[in-house]
């Protein structure tokens, strides 16, 4: 492996770090908010926001999704697509048992 | 004569990736359906049941501050993993067994951690069907609780088990042919950052709300 290749990798640890940091901070975060005893609607969407985005970091660091081959990216597009499905199909059976928002 | 897989170190002309890393994502992709159907469960039975009858994680006795620590834990082993990886991509095998090991040894951490919190629960006679008591009907909590993390937990200890194989003889291979194990290692760590990703949701679904 050649010295830029190396100092490459190196470039690449300090973003490992800072995403490690970030993710450690947000998961105090999180708890951080639980303790608040916000609206549970309100409650449940602040908690998956910042999931979301732990597992954004993550995906797009540790597994170098934010530079990985289009095809990987297709893939993904398409689970993503039935996943979304997969979660709109319990909205569906709420009817009938009184709102979802707000709680 | 032997069969030999192509495209394991050089990337397919057409995608552009190794064949095993194109089928690490396929295979990721199905573990996303499959907890993702499991999460969709969830919001059906959470949204089908009167608030009331629904316990926050707190008070279905689960513990915030070690679910915490083991999420952190589990946070750790990610960084371990992605270091190891960039220590053979550095030409550094002690480095590798280090941070490999570590990862290893972080996996059988959450994996105590969770033993004691399921056994705490066993002993006191709360198990995968047993209804919320609060509740004027009975709720699924504990087996959605169970069913999500024991699946979890099945994850880490197929990711623990294949992360030994790879540390004591798959990592044989740095011998013959340097990239092919690098290319080895980058597959059991994305892998191993999905189960990570999964516990990212899973704790404050469970433990939080």
């Amino acid at each position: 492996m050649s010295e830029s290749d190396v100092e490459h990798v190196r470039q690449h640890i300090k973003v490992y770090v800072t995403v490690f940091v970030a993710l450690a901070v947000l998961t105090v975060v999180t708890v951080g908010i639980s303790y608040l005893h916000l609206p549970t609607g309100f409650a449940i969407t602040l908690a998956m926001v910042v999931a979301t985005v732990k597992a954004g970091l993550v995906a797009g660091y540790f597994m170098h999704l934010i530079s990985e081959e289009k095809v990987i990216l297709w893939v993904l597009l398409l689970c993503a697509a039935f996943l979304f499905v997969l979660f709109i199909l319990p909205l569906g059976t709420q009817i009938g048992n009184g709102p979802l928002w707000p709680l | 004569m032997s069969v030999v897989i192509p495209y394991q170190v050089e990337p397919h002309p057409v995608t552009g990736v190794t064949s095993g890393k194109l089928g690490i994502w396929l295979f990721l992709a199905s573990e996303v359906m499959l907890f993702g159907a499991l999460f969709s469960s969830y919001v059906l039975l959470r949204v089908g049941a009167a608030v009331e009858n629904w316990p926050t994680g707190v008070e279905a006795g689960l513990n915030v501050p070690i679910g915490t620590a083991n999420t952190l834990v589990l946070i750790t082993s990610s960084i371990t993993m992605v270091m190891a990886w960039a220590s053979l991509k550095m030409d550094n095998l002690a480095a590798f067994r280090r941070y490999f090991g570590t990862t290893i040894a972080l996996g059988l951490v959450f994996l105590v951690v969770k033993a004691f919190e399921y056994s705490d629960k066993f002993g006191h006679h709360i198990f995968p069907a047993t209804g919320w008591p609060e509740a004027g009907d009975p709720s699924v909590f504990y087996g959605l609780y169970f069913t999500l993390t024991g699946l979890h937990a099945l994850h880490v200890i197929l990711g623990i088990l294949v992360n030994l194989w790879l540390l004591f003889f798959g990592v044989a291979l740095w011998k013959t042919d340097k990239e092919r194990l690098t290319g080895r290692i980058e597959i059991a760590g994305l892998y191993w950052h999905f189960v990570d990703l999964v516990w990212i949701f899973l704790f404050p679904t469970l433990y939080l709300l």
